[in-house]
Order: structure tokens, then C-alpha cells, then sequence
């Protein structure tokens, strides 16, 4: 199969190419340069989009003994993940960049050029797997190392998608092992350390990034009955359950801290209560879509797991689509979902799809 | 097999120049020593400095060797201007084009960025040369506060040669320096430096057939543009540091057999280009020849393929065994528009779809048809590669 290897310049995604060659796979491996202006040298703890990253990743494909390229991606990157995270904070919501970046660059883009350029198959370094169910139908599972697993943000593959992927890396039992492997391999990015920021922002102070694209716009800090507990600067970069960096002067009644429960960029208020006020029982989208075959009577109540962050909990839930939205209906609750994340569905270690919350209902209101 | 017809990025070392390079590596000695040794080292390197002189028209004190074109440009740009300005605060326009080298825009737009250069850009006709009257009236405009003019002599993109003597004669008018990176034009055009009334001249090495990491800047005896290097004083007090006999020697064979056989592959390249460029256009009848009309060196054929990306050609080309190129990549490997069609005034998909092929020595028939072949074949896929 000629197979398209997405190399970041880490170390997962060189051995996950490593793997496809020795599937005996024709393989080529492509960076994608995701940035106009990449930074030099590799800060903080981002993994990929600098010069250094893009050298990383030619020499490991050079160890592998395939074609390398760069691509740009940067001008769709920029209108369809940077521009959408921007606005998502300006409406109040918390994106998740690297799941858009996986649905609209990695498995849209990318692949669509891939396949346009006669390839079959995108490789990428996730820790997830692809297996078949008894019918021939491709389903996503969790890897086999929960701590690393990845499916998460996967979870917005169609079934084309998923059949135009490989992830190698999938059963691997630890992160330790596929270091290793890199080592004896002889690849040089077999210590380079994990990423975890958000790859576009340098510094990983997102509310500080987000101050150069959003004018700074004043607003009250309240309290569920409105009442005014302090000031901010600017609604944007606030996260619901966030609790540092809020800077209200007088304590709750109660001593408790406080948390945002809620933003509201059209009044600029910074809605802040208890802990317990978090607390979710319900979730709602419009926007979902099923990973691989689609469930054949989804308005029929069906018993699933939900994740809503990328290495979160996961916690059980009844779900079914309801007047052509999903509602999950969670079984145990969840603390602090902010609209604009993602749920992503698991039956049992696949995952079935996804969301993007809309709303994620509290049965205790505070709010006003 | 894979065909190379990329011999504008560099080309295959010569026989000569490796044989001169490995015999001088068997000396011992500095040039710079009194000793025996020493002196035998010097004579290697001034037989070198006579024959580079002797290949582009030059005395022989013109040739100061350095490491290849990016420091030649460099050297002559900086120093002139800083030279200039040294003498007269108020002298400090700096003339260039749009559709130069990086190792020209860059040092130029840092003179404007870090020097209070002014820097201003002459126009080009639609053909890609430059538009003569745009110089006239820059200079004319400016006049005595016009540091330097630096423009290349033949285009690495396109191929497009400039008529040096005039771009001198315009300039001759307040005396102002010319700089010319002959880089893409040494050993592919006739070059006479002393006719061609420039101050200075940039040259490579590995252009013309020897290693990469040696070039000279040619500086004419009335000029001392300020070293961008302090040390032992050596190449006329320009270009300190220790000298480099074995790659001098090295690039003095390469330039010497590459200007003795300049009239008979002028004609050769050439004519294998012209069937080149009418295979292209017979195949593709969209292409677009980029320079067409202007007076352009016989090794360079330079297309745009309007509705394809140039890096998805050129992965294409690369599957198929083809090592052509397109505008310049940046540092990360990302291939931009090409700046040289944006500044003649092609659109930015125009200068998104270019392809470069550039012969040399070793190119034949069978190269050429090797391309169109693999033209052929990946034409259509690169259409379709590329999003509407």
C-alpha cells in the first residue's frame, strides 16, 4: 500500500513510519508545515511545527530510508484551526485545536491530498486502533496504554476516514517501549520530549496569545444573582471551572473558592459560583458524527462512556439522538464541561463518535 | 536511474577540480608562511587567483576568495554601502530589484531594517528584464545619495540576463558603485569584469563545478568596501582569516575549463533547451515560458503550469526520478511563491505553479526526455492534486 507517513519530528510518529515500512508498506514521509513563520529551535513543550521539528523529522525518515517532504498546510491551518480557536474563545466556548486540526488538516486535507496524489493510507503516530468488527466494518479502540491513549481525539473519523488510516503505534503496550524502539532503531528523536501545549501558542500562556488577536474588552465579574464580585480584562481565554487567576478580592460567604460557571461574551460577564454548581448531569449537540459505521437506531436510548477532555475521566451515560441533537444523559456527573470541548462516545473500548457540546446542563442552579 | 536537471541549485564536480583540489591537499604549509612550505602554498593560491582573474576578465588583485556567493553578496553590499556612507551620512539609497537572490534581498532589506539604508527597487518589464528607464529616473531621482545599485547579472529563477553595461553606464552618470551576483551567470554567459565597468562582482564555486564552500567577490582596485571580518589582513584586507589554497585551487580549474568550453555548451545547452521548451508546450499547451522574449542564459528553462502547485510537481517529478526545483524553499523546507515571478508581476497562484529546469554538463537528450516523459505521466495528477 503506498502509505503517506505524517511526521511531526517526535518520536512517535518516526517509529509509527518505521512500523509501516517494515509492514512492507511503500512509505514517504511528510511534515506538514503548519506555521508561515516557524520559530527556530524547539521551546517549551511543544513537539512539532519548528525548523528544528521539521530537521527531527527528515533525519528519522532519512534513518528510514524514505522520501521526505514538507507541506504546507499553514494557510489552512490558520483558517481552520487558528481562526476557529480564536473565535470559539470570543464566543465564550473552549476549542480543542488539535481535534480540528486532526478533522479538517490531518484526515481532511492531508489526506485529501494524499489521495489525490495516488496514496491510500495517512500514518500517523496516535495511540489508537483500528479494528474490524465481525462484518468487515472498521471501528476506532482505545490503544492498549489507556495512559497514552489517544482515541479522544480522534473520535471525529468517518468511516472513509478511518479507512484511509493506519496507527501503528495502537498496541503497544507503554511510551517506554517505543522509545526504546527508537533507540535501536537508531532514531535520533528517541529522548525528545513529549509535546503537551497547544502547538501554536510559543510561550503555552493561551490567555496572553489570545490577547494579540482579541481586542482587550473589560468586563464584571459576577455572582449567580449578578451581583458584582470584581473586574476582568477580557472574557476571551476564561474556561469554565477555572478557578485561578480570577482576582476577586472579597472571599465567598461560605470560604469556598469559586469557579467560572459560565461566560457570556455579548454582556462581557464572567459568571463565578461553587464547586458544586459544576456539576453536570446532561450534555447536548447539535454537531455529532459516528466513528466508522453509524449506530442503525440512534433515537433508541443506547448505554455508552463518555470523555470530554483528551486525558480525562471517563464517566457511563444513556445516549440517543433526540430531535436531531445527541443528549447524553451522564449516569455519574462531570465538574466544569465548557461548551466547545468535544464528547466523545465509547462502547466499551471503541469509540462510537462524537460532539461538540452545545450545552452541558447542572441540575443544581446557581445561576441566575 | 534518477535524471539531475538541477544544476542552477549546483552542479557535478569536475574532474579537473577534484583533481586539483586532491592534489593540493597533499601540500603542507600557510600562505602566509615565510617558510619553504609556505611559499609553495602562496604560489598555489595566486596560480589559482590568476586563472579565476583570467576567466572573468579581471586583474588578478581583483579576485579576493572567500566561501561562495551568500558572503560575496554579502561582503560587496554591506561594505559598500557602509564604505559610502562612512564618507557621506547622506549617501545612502540603496538601489536593487525585486527579483534577486536571497543572498541580495536579505542583506539589503537588513541594510533598510538596521541601517537607515533607503532602499528602493527598480521596475521590470513584463519579459522579466530590467526596465532601464525605471533605473534612469531612480538614479536620476536620487542622484549622489545613491550608495550602491546591486543588480544580478543573470536570474537563478529565470534565467533572464541583465545587460550589465548599461545597467554601469545609467549608474556612471554620479559615480555610484555597481554590484552585480554573477553567481548564476559566471561560466554559462560571457563575463568580462573589467569591461563591464562594476565595482564588484559575487562568484561560486559550486556553480560552475567545483565544491561547495568556496566563490571570490571581485572587487576592483578603486573600491574597499569595510570587511565583515577583522583578522590577520589577508586577501587584500578584505577577507581575513586563513587562506583556502586546496579550494581555490579547486575552483580555479573548474572556472577555467568551464569558460573554455563556454561558446561550445552555450550552443549545446541551448539547443537542447529550445527543443526542451517546445516539447513542454507541445505537451502542455497551457504552460507558460517565463521569460519569453528576454535575452536569457542557454541552461535555464523556466515554466509556470497554471493550475498546479510547484512542490506537488515537484514530489511528483521526484517519484519519477526528476530532480528539477521551483522558487527558493524557506529554511523549513517549505516551497514559497517564487519572489522572482511575484516581482515580475505574475499572480501569486502563477508564482505557486513554477517549475525550474536547468541543465549542465553532464545533461543530454535522454535527461530532456526523461522529463517530458515524466512530465506527462504526472501533469494531470498534479491538476487534480491541487484544490480549485
Amino acid at each position: 500500500m503506498r502509505v503517506l507517513a505524517a511526521m511531526s519530528g517526535g518520536v512517535d510518529s518516526a517509529v509509527a513510519a518505521a512500523r509501516a515500512v517494515e509492514q512492507g508498506h511503500d512509505v514517504i514521509g511528510v511534515h506538514l508545515a503548519l506555521s508561515r513563520m516557524p520559530g527556530t529551535l524547539r521551546t517549551g513543550s511543544r513537539g512539532c511545527c519548528t525548523i528544528e521539528d521539521s530537521m527531527d523529522a527528515q533525519r528519522a525518515a532519512n534513518k528510514l530510508g524514505i522520501p521526505f517532504y514538507v507541506w504546507d498546510f499553514s494557510e489552512r491551518f490558520k483558517l481552520d484551526v487558528v481562526d476557529d480557536f480564536v473565535a470559539e474563545y470570543q464566543a465564550g466556548r473552549t476549542p480543542n485545536p488539535c481535534m480540528r486540526c486532526n478533522e479538517r488538516i490531518k484526515f481532511a486535507a492531508l489526506l485529501e491530498r494524499g489521495l489525490s496524489l495516488g496514496f491510500e493510507a495517512i500514518c500517523t503516530g496516535h495511540y489508537a486502533s483500528i479494528l474490524e468488527d465481525g462484518e468487515g466494518n472498521l471501528e476506532l479502540h482505545r490503544s492498549r496504554e489507556m495512559a497514552k491513549d489517544q482515541s479522544y481525539v480522534l473520535g471525529v473519523l468517518n468511516a472513509n476516514q478511518l479507512a484511509h488510516s493506519m496507527f501503528p503505534l495502537g498496541a503497544t503496550a507503554s511510551k517506554d517501549l517505543i522509545r526504546q524502539e527508537a533507540a535501536a532503531r537508531g532514531l535520533s528523536v528517541a529522548n525528545k520530549p513529549d509535546s503537551y501545549d497547544i502547538c501554536f501558542i510559543p510561550e503555552g500562556d493561551t490567555r496572553q496569545w489570545l490577547k494579540e488577536f482579541v481586542p482587550t474588552d473589560s468586563g464584571k465579574i459576577v455572582d449567580g444573582e449578578g451581583n458584582q464580585l470584581g473586574e476582568h480584562d477580557g472574557h476571551v481565554g476564561f474556561t469554565i471551572g477555572q478557578r485561578k487567576g480570577l482576582k476577586i478580592g472579597t472571599p465567598a460567604a461560605d470560604g469556598k473558592p469559586r469557579y467560572v460557571l459560565e461566560i457570556r461574551p455579548k454582556t462581557k460577564e464572567i459568571v463565578v459560583g461553587p464547586e458544586e454548581a459544576l456539576e453536570i448531569s446532561d450534555l447536548f449537540g447539535a454537531r455529532y458524527t459516528w466513528c466508522g459505521k453509524a449506530l442503525e437506531n440512534p433515537e433508541e436510548a443506547f448505554d455508552c462512556d463518555v470523555q470530554v477532555r483528551a486525558h480525562g475521566d471517563t464517566v457511563s451515560a444513556v445516549a440517543a439522538i433526540v430531535d436531531g441533537q445527541m443528549h447524553v444523559q451522564l449516569n455519574e456527573p462531570l465538574y466544569g464541561v465548557p461548551a466547545g470541548q468535544t464528547a466523545v462516545i465509547y462502547v466499551g473500548t471503541r469509540v462510537l463518535g462524537q460532539m461538540t457540546i452545545d450545552e452541558a446542563r447542572s441540575k443544581v442552579s446557581t445561576v441566575a | 536511474m534518477s535524471v539531475f536537471l538541477d544544476h542552477a541549485s549546483t552542479t557535478s564536480l569536475r574532474s579537473c577540480a577534484k583533481e586539483a583540489l586532491s592534489e593540493a591537499l597533499d601540500f603542507l604549509g600557510n600562505p602566509s608562511s615565510v617558510h619553504s612550505q609556505g611559499r609553495a602554498t602562496r604560489e598555489l593560491l595566486e596560480e589559482s587567483r590568476d586563472k579565476v582573474a583570467k576567466a572573468c576578465g579581471a586583474n588578478r588583485s581583483e579576485i579576493i576568495f572567500n566561501s561562495g556567493g551568500t558572503e560575496g553578496n554579502n561582503h560587496a553590499i554591506k561594505g559598500i554601502f557602509w564604505d559610502r556612507v562612512t564618507k557621506n551620512p547622506d549617501c545612502k539609497v540603496v538601489i536593487s530589484s525585486r527579483t534577486e537572490h536571497h543572498a541580495v534581498m536579505e542583506p539589503v532589506q537588513w541594510l533598510g531594517e538596521n541601517q537607515n539604508a533607503e532602499v528602493v527597487f527598480v521596475e521590470h518589464l513584463a519579459n522579466g528584464m530590467i526596465d532601464l528607464d525605471s533605473l534612469r529616473s531612480l538614479v536620476k531621482e536620487h542622484g549622489q545619495r545613491v550608495a550602491l545599485i546591486s543588480l544580478m547579472w543573470v536570474n537563478n529563477e529565470t534565467g533572464v540576463i541583465t545587460d550589465i553595461p548599461a545597467i554601469t553606464e545609467i549608474a556612471s552618470k554620479f559615480d555610484i558603485p555597481v554590484h552585480s551576483d554573477a553567481v548564476a551567470a559566471f561560466g554559462h554567459v560571457p563575463i568580462d569584469f573589467q569591461a563591464s565597468g562594476l565595482t564588484a562582482m559575487t562568484l561560486s564555486g559550486h556553480k560552475v563545478g567545483a565544491p561547495i564552500g568556496v566563490g571570490a567577490l571581485v572587487v576592483a582596485r578603486s573600491a574597499k568596501p569595510i570587511s565583515l571580518v577583522h583578522g590577520g589582513g589577508q586577501e587584500r584586507s578584505l577577507r581575513s582569516g586563513t587562506m583556502n589554497y586546496p579550494l581555490a585551487a579547486s575552483f580555479a580549474a573548474a572556472a577555467k575549463e568551464a569558460v573554455t568550453e563556454l561558446d561550445h555548451e552555450m550552443a549545446r545547452l541551448g539547443a537542447l533547451k529550445d527543443q526542451l521548451e517546445a516539447a513542454v508546450m507541445e505537451a502542455v499547451p497551457s504552460a507558460i515560458i517565463t521569460a519569453q522574449g528576454a535575452n536569457r542564459a542557454a541552461y535555464n528553462a523556466h515554466f509556470v503550469f497554471p493550475g498546479t502547485q510547484s512542490d506537488a510537481m515537484l514530489f511528483l517529478l521526484d517519484q519519477k526520478g526528476v530532480c528539477v526545483s521551483a522558487g527558493s524553499a524557506c529554511q523549513a523546507g517549505v516551497l514559497g511563491p517564487s519572489h522572482v515571478l511575484l516581482g515580475m508581476g505574475f499572480s501569486h497562484l502563477e508564482a505557486s505553479a513554477c517549475v525550474r529546469v536547468t541543465l549542465g554538463k553532464t545533461s543530454t537528450l535522454q535527461d530532456v526526455q526523461q522529463f517530458l516523459t515524466a512530465l506527462e505521466q504526472v501533469h494531470p495528477v498534479a491538476l487534480q492534486a491541487t484544490p480549485a
